[in-house]
């Protein structure tokens, strides 16, 4: 075998592993980003939905649902932000599969770039994203009467606990994304898992009163102790009692940490093995 | 053995159909293979293994010395991939596309900016690249895929149908670009549909069909194979045609005239070009044929096809040279 047959590559792939791959994550990101830019409709549509649910929800339900010690604007608003946050994860399932679709998964594949670039300049791009529809969202709850009550610092917590665990469910995505044929699959998929994911939770109306078997699944949701905790580091809990609930609706934020390490823990190395395999079909 | 592509027993099953049947290529440094095949022969799948997208049921592959299998990493910093079907973001610009490139090669941002507009001059797409590609014509996104396979002047490159899609005067380019490219040292995997491709480019050929090599050899070679050159008439009467072929089968060099008797058409190997065509006019003049077409035809890669895989077409008249069986034949004389 001859390898200086051939003159010595310009490109050297072995530097710097790490570096080499969070650049290369960067490029993509930016290209994610670029996309996102030349089709603004994409960004129009995932934040006027929120701001619909927003509206919906605080009118049509505020006017029937009070919850116990606050006011249901309240309660709602850090159901809403998880709710969107965790739908905006589908971006990556979808980019991904439209990549994949397209043929550009081909083009990165054979490419001297770190195997996991693709999937990291994804997730990382749909986070940017996530902060911009979470950005709009506060407004929109500000205006309608949504306050944050707590500290600085507990409320900024509030926003990092919901993109990480968005960040953590955009893995799943991304492996959801790798394995089905195009991205409309990616979005019908998307709402089969997320909607009862997200109603079958405290997210929109409290789970005290929910039959036992689907309490027992809100209790231990981890979409409902995302909520509480964001109720918590909000101040959005009022006077209203602890719900009801085990302890991972009493400890929220430890319960929602061990998820997203969890998750992240099953599903990156899920999504790298799939990416590996995937554009061999 | 300085062979900068090489593989050996190439094979790849989808189901139960045997897309790569135990492949061996060969590519010497600075060379040009060209691999002929018609659909469906395995072509595209042998390049993706090449490329390190798929790995092959059993066999072995070297890109430079480099196991593809057992380090793809380092073969993909050594080669440069132009697929069959473009892969272009359609959303970035053409010059977004080639810098992205360039900077996953790990190039560097001045590098990469220089190397995208370079390319763009170069592909005729100056104009369109700062549009994003989804503007661009099936054509021009060809072009730019094929730019992006050279954003790190690879020395290996693999280009898989390159000008397929493209107009005669952007053809003409990407062969110079190809020719360039070899004369500065690269070596380079083809795959093509024509033949005039193939002969124009190809230092060595490979005609694959049915994930195996049936003939290898320079395209001199091949048509030699597949009898160089012929004269085809075809006369204005049904009545003429016997006495028509007695005239062609005087002229033929070796075999006999072909009859194809609904379209009345004649073909027959022949040696000598137009004089021996001319010669044919003359006697079927003399005779009083009347003639409504007449051609002399090099070999196409149709003739070589058909020839080399056997698939003769229904109506063709059975062959009169004692040759046997053509497959068995050319198959012995390839090895
Ligand atoms: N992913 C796949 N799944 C199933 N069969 C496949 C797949 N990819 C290729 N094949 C089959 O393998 C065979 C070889 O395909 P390949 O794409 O290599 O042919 P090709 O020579 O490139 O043809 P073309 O000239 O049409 O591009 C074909 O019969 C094709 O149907
Ligand atoms: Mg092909």
């Amino acid at each position: 075998m001859t390898a200086q047959a051939v003159e010595a590559p310009r490109t050297d792939v072995r530097a710097p592993g790490l570096v080499k791959a969070l650049a290369d994550g960067a490029v993509v990101a930016k290209r994610n980003l670029i996309k996102i830019k030349r089709v603004p409709d994409l960004l129009v549509f995932s934040t006027i939905q929120p701001i619909i649910f927003i509206l919906l929800f605080a009118y049509v339900f505020g006017s029937a649902i009070h919850p116990k010690g606050i006011s249901y604007r309240e309660f709602l608003i850090p159901g809403i932000f998880t709710q969107t946050v965790i739908f905006g994860a589908t971006i990556t399932g979808a980019g991904l599969a439209e990549d994949m679709q397209k043929g550009i998964i081909d083009r990165f594949r054979s490419l001297p770039m770190s195997s996991s670039a693709v999937l990291v300049g994804r997730t990382t791009s749909d986070v940017l994203n996530n902060i911009l529809v979470i950005a709009i969202m506060s407004g929109t709850g500000l205006i309608v009467g949504w306050r944050v009550r707590s500290s600085v610092g507990e409320a900024i917590g509030g926003f990092l606990l919901l993109l990480a665990f968005a960040y953590a469910f955009s893995w799943i995505m991304a492996v959801v994304g790798l394995m089905v044929p195009s991205p409309e699959v990616v979005n019908n998929a998307a709402f089969m898992i997320i909607f009862p994911l997200t109603f079958i939770a405290n997210t929109f109306v409290p789970s005290n009163n929910l039959p036992t078997v689907l309490k027992a699944f809100a209790d231990w949701n981890p979409i409902s102790s995302l909520t509480q905790a964001s109720r918590q580091l909000f101040g959005n809990t009022g006077t209203a009692p602890l719900p009801d609930g085990p302890w991972s609706l009493h400890h929220p934020v430890i319960y929602t940490l061990i998820w997203i390490v969890g998750l992240l823990g099953v599903f990156i190395p899920l999504a790298v093995r799939q990416y590996k395999r995937a554009a061999s079909r | 053995m300085a062979d900068v592509i090489r593989a050996e027993g190439l094979v790849k099953s989808y189901g139960d159909l045997r897309a790569l049947d135990g492949l061996d290529l060969a590519v010497p440094e600075g060379a040009i293979l060209g691999l002929l095949g018609p659909n469906g022969a395995g072509k595209t799948t042998a390049v993706r293994i090449l490329t390190t997208l798929l790995e092959p049921d059993s066999g072995s592959a070297f890109v430079a010395g480099v196991d593809v299998r057992k380090d793809p990493a380092k073969v993909r910093a050594l080669i440069g991939l132009s697929g069959q079907y473009a892969a272009v973001d359609e959303y970035l610009t053409g010059y977004e596309n080639l810098d992205m490139i360039g900077r996953l090669y790990g190039l560097g941002g001045a590098r990469s900016k220089a190397r995208a507009r370079e390319l763009l001059e170069r592909f005729r797409l100056a104009d369109a690249g700062d549009r994003p590609a989804k503007t661009y014509s099936g054509g021009m996104r060809r072009r730019l895929d094929l730019a992006g396979a050279l954003v790190a002047a690879p020395p290996v490159l693999f280009l898989d149908e390159p000008t397929t899609g493209l107009d005669p005067r952007s053809r003409t380019d990407m062969w110079e670009v190809i020719v360039e490219l070899v004369q500065g040292g690269s070596t380079l995997l083809l795959t093509t549909q024509y033949l005039e491709e193939a002969d124009r480019l190809a230092d060595n050929i490979v005609v694959i069909d049915h994930g195996r090599s049936i003939a290898e050899g320079t395209a001199d070679e091949l048509k030699a194979q597949v009898g160089g050159e012929r004269v085809e008439v075809v006369v204005g009467d049904t009545a003429d045609v016997p006495t028509a072929r007695e005239i062609l089968g005087q002229l033929a060099d070796g075999g006999g005239c072909e009859v194809e008797q609904h379209t009345r058409r004649l073909t027959a190997p022949v040696r000598g070009g137009a004089a021996v065509l001319m010669e044919a006019l003359r006697r079927l003049d003399a005779a009083e044929i009347v003639v409504q077409d007449v051609a002399l035809r090099r070999p196409t890669l149709d003739d070589v096809f058909l020839i080399l895989t056997g698939h003769r077409t229904m109506d063709e008249a059975p062959p009169t040279e004692p040759n046997k069986d053509p497959e068995g034949e050319l198959v012995e004389a390839a090895k």
